[in-house]
């Protein structure tokens, strides 16, 4: 029993760090005594890596690059949401604003860095308005999507019940509609993340973005390596964040597709 | 108690409106346990939607206690046919039945008893913290059930709601309603296309026709009160309503509101007391 | 269906948002809606038309400086003489260039990939971790490699493009191949057919959907990824027009060419939701049965 328990672990544990752990060391090994300028050692990546970012470019880059993103994530989900609840419950406002959200929402976010440096300079407004206005359109358009698809029958238990307003609005809509608001969410995230460096690349003086691509510029190639180490970090962790939210939040959605499913 | 009046409902479209409801009235008494029998796609639910307050009707009106109902009247609880789609899947069965009462104020101790009781008498004392989608679908009926009930509505208005669970449950889901109707005196309005069920169930069964909807036959169901699954519909009684009703519900198939004036007088060979009230 | 919202770099399986409707909906409900369905395009069009009414009279109000925001008119003059120009039809060529070739290897790779992990159990477990590791992994952080590489090549851009739209397929084939009804698969083995036809004939059938999807959600990708090589990077293309645009100044014009950017970036959503749904109109009933 015990056993069998132990070696199903062991099990899940090779199947889970495998892969990873080879490729790691097919990288260590491929790269040892690498002599080619661009492609270091591993070794000498990893050692830079803790050089790099652990001491003051934490708090002077990585720190504020965070906290612009945070910012902008949040300000956009919350104007996101709201103008989805309004555009989503009047069929009107729908009919009218759905071609010129999915204009808006077709733009690559990226070109609005140029527009918004215009309005805003380069400054940590620019950062923040760039993420909002890039972040809040996946957002936005899965809320209009989520209301619009409440359950006719549930509305009409609510209406009978007498629960309206901001009961209805919270019980019933904002409920009914977070699947889609999730995924929304979730795209608005990459899009965030992309954002944050991209703007940091365009115009700065602090940042993640920033810092590589300085390092790149001043052929500092391991430190630019231990920042692309970095960025892909911290896009991993800030998805497994996402998703252990989402596990905690949305339980009930995930049982009841799992309930759909098997019937 | 509610009075249905020469109530017309016409959807309309931008080329053709259709008619639904042609003109309909009954009555149904303080505390009576009314059932409406009609073929397939006779505008069962869009009747009750007019009642319940959640569709405005084209002309006629309806009035609850009086009072003309023009949205969804305070003392009114409906349940849905459709239990998977009525229940909050977000929220557990306690909050289920729960969050109507939260607009009435009662004080949580009260709310408190209101919910156990409700749960206690459908026999879901146990699931209280169960997800709706995690019980079986005759049990999210009961939910739907005892939110109603906790809600203490004057009236209950129940659309099919048996029309999705299989033959056992159903049976015992029918005896529930009868117990429940006993112990909390409430008025009872039960809509079904099930012949069985119509007449086993009620008091009086009122059969509608073939859409655009007239009322075909109000009957009185003289079965008598104590009834139980076994022996009542293997009773004489119980097979003569029911074939009558088959035979009323076959007729109303080819006929409707254009081929039948309504309430037509029907020569009866079965003699059967007919109640107009 | 993942909502009409499924655009840049994002979402996991289809048919994501689950109630099943029921049969519902009194009878008149057909009617209504064709009523209201009429005024749609309508409404439509007369909110871009307000979008341009609204961005014709802000400058003039006074309320956002001209200088950052032209009037809609000016906008419109610059797009015109955009369309005159053979630089602009160069940059565009430069740009659908990027985003079909490295859409197209993205899918072939995305595809090949995901058939062969998905119809091999163990290797579907061995690299499951691996690509939860590397896919959200924001492509942009990439640029420097690929400057370094390549340059403002092209192949700059189709590494940045690759690499984002090569995830999105992969892990929509993935998804499809897990779909597979195991009666289908049991009837399949029990036929004795080899592993190879049940590739063939069951899971790939099945799989086709979310392969389409991920198609169409790569394509959306693919764009943003293009236009973002060249406008960091400096990769000819209408990315690089606009950096080139607003560092000198002619406001008008980088408005014009954004605006091209989200028309283009509606084109490409139209046509591969247009794509998916003929691919998936024959299969519907195949899926409904399983």
């Amino acid at each position: 029993m015990i056993r069998t328990t132990v070696l199903t672990m062991a099990r899940r544990v090779s199947l889970v760090l495998g892969l990873p752990a080879v490729l790691f060391a097919v990288w260590w090994f491929a790269t040892a005594g690498s002599t080619d300028f661009y492609v270091p050692p591993l070794s000498t990546i990893l050692q830079k890596f803790g050089e790099v970012w652990t001491g003051e470019r934490l708090l002077s880059d990585v720190l504020p690059s965070l906290l612009r993103l945070t910012a902008g994530y949040l300000l956009a989900v919350v104007i996101g949401v709201g103008l989805g609840l309004v555009v989503g419950m009047s069929r009107v406002a729908r009919d009218v604003l759905e071609p010129v959200l999915e204009l808006f929402r077709a733009i690559p976010p990226p070109v609005l860095v140029p527009v918004i440096m215009l309005f805003a300079g380069i400054g940590d407004t620019m950062k923040v308005l760039v993420i909002v206005s890039g972040c809040m359109w996946p957002v936005l358009l899965n809320t209009v999507e989520g209301v619009r698809a409440v359950d006719e029958v549930l509305s009409d238990t609510c209406r009978s019940y007498g629960i309206t307003g901001t009961s209805r609005l919270r019980h019933l809509v904002l409920r009914s509609a977070s699947p889609q608001i999730v995924t929304g969410m979730r795209q608005a995230l990459s899009i965030g993340i992309i954002l944050m460096v991209i703007s940091e690349m365009f115009a700065a003086s602090n940042g993640l973005g920033f810092t590589i691509v300085q390092f790149q510029r001043s052929f500092a190639i391991p430190e630019m390596w231990s920042g692309v180490l970095l960025l892909g970090l911290l896009g991993f962790l800030l998805s497994l964040l996402f998703r252990f939210a989402e596990n905690r939040v949305m339980a009930w959605y995930q049982g009841l597709r799992r309930a759909q499913r098997n019937t | 108690m509610l009075d249905v009046r020469n109530l017309q409902k016409i959807y309309a479209g931008r080329n053709r409106s259709v008619e639904a409801l042609r003109n309909l009235s009954f009555h149904i008494g303080a505390g009576e346990l009314v059932c409406l029998v009609g073929p397939s796609g006779c505008g069962k639910t869009t009747l009750l939607k007019c009642m319940a307050g959640l569709l405005a009707p084209t002309s006629g009106e309806v009035r609850l206690d009086g009072r003309p109902v023009d949205g969804p009247p305070p003392g009114m609880a409906v349940v849905f046919q459709e239990y998977g789609r009525s229940l909050f899947a977000w929220m557990n069965v306690r909050d289920n039945v729960a969050l109507p009462l939260r607009r009435k104020k009662l004080g949580k101790a009260r709310e408190r008893e209101l919910v156990d009781h409700a749960l206690e008498v459908v026999g879901l004392a146990d699931a209280h913290q169960a997800y709706p989608w995690q019980l079986s679908g005759g049990m999210q009926q009961r939910v739907a059930i005892a939110r109603a009930v906790a809600f203490e509505p004057k009236v209950l208005l129940m659309d099919e709601p048996f029309a999705a669970v299989d033959a056992q449950t159903r049976a015992e889901l029918e005896d529930l309603i009868r117990r429940l109707w006993h112990e909390l005196g409430v008025t009872v309005l039960f809509v079904t296309h099930d012949i069985d069920e119509a007449v086993y169930l009620g008091q009086r069964t009122i059969i509608l026709s073939a859409s655009p909807t007239v009322v075909l036959e109000d009957l009185t169901i003289d079965l008598p009160d104590e009834r139980d699954q076994l022996h009542t519909r293997s009773s004489t009684r119980f097979a003569e309503l029911r074939a009558h009703v088959y035979e009323q519900i076959q007729r109303a198939k080819h006929h409707n509101g254009d081929t039948d004036p309504p309430m037509a007088d029907r020569s009866d060979e079965l003699a059967l007391q007919k109640s107009e009230s | 269906m993942t909502g009409p919202g499924s655009t840049p770099v994002l979402t996991k399986t289809v048919g994501a948002s689950g109630a099943d409707k029921g049969p519902g909906a009194p009878g008149g409900g057909r009617a209504r809606r064709a009523l209201e369905g009429a005024a749609t395009p309508l409404r439509g069009l007369a909110g871009l038309a307000g979008l341009v009414i609204l961005l014709q009279v802000l400058p003039h109000s006074g309320l956002v400086s001209a200088d950052y925001l032209p009037p809609a008119s000016e906008m419109g003059r610059a797009l015109w003489g955009l369309l005159a120009e053979d630089a602009f039809w160069t940059a565009l060529g430069d740009t659908l260039t990027g985003w079909g070739l490295g859409l197209a290897i993205a899918v072939v790779a995305g595809v090949m990939a995901g058939i062969v992990i998905g119809s091999v159990p163990v290797l579907r477990a061995v690299t499951a971790s691996t690509i939860e590791f590397l896919r959200p992994i924001p492509s942009v952080a990439l640029i420097p490699v690929a400057v370094l590489l390549y340059g403002t090549d092209l192949r700059s851009k189709l590494l940045l493009v690759v690499y984002a739209a090569f995830w999105q397929v992969l892990v929509q084939v993935l998804a499809g191949m897990q779909d597979v009804d195991p009666v289908a698969d049991d009837t399949a083995r029990s036929y004795r057919m080899g592993s190879w036809g049940r590739v063939r004939y069951v899971m790939w059938p099945t799989a086709l959907p979310y392969v389409m999807t991920g198609v169409r959600l790569a394509a959306t990708v693919a764009l943003v990824l293009a236009i973002t090589a060249e406008l960091v990077i400096g990769s000819p293309g209408l990315g690089n027009q606009i950096a080139v645009a607003q560092t000198s100044g002619a406001v008008p014009r980088v408005y014009a060419l954004v605006l091209v950017t989200g028309v283009l970036g509606v084109a490409v959503n139209l046509v591969a939701r247009a794509v998916e749904r003929r691919a998936l109109h024959w299969h519907q009933s195949i899926r409904r049965e399983g």
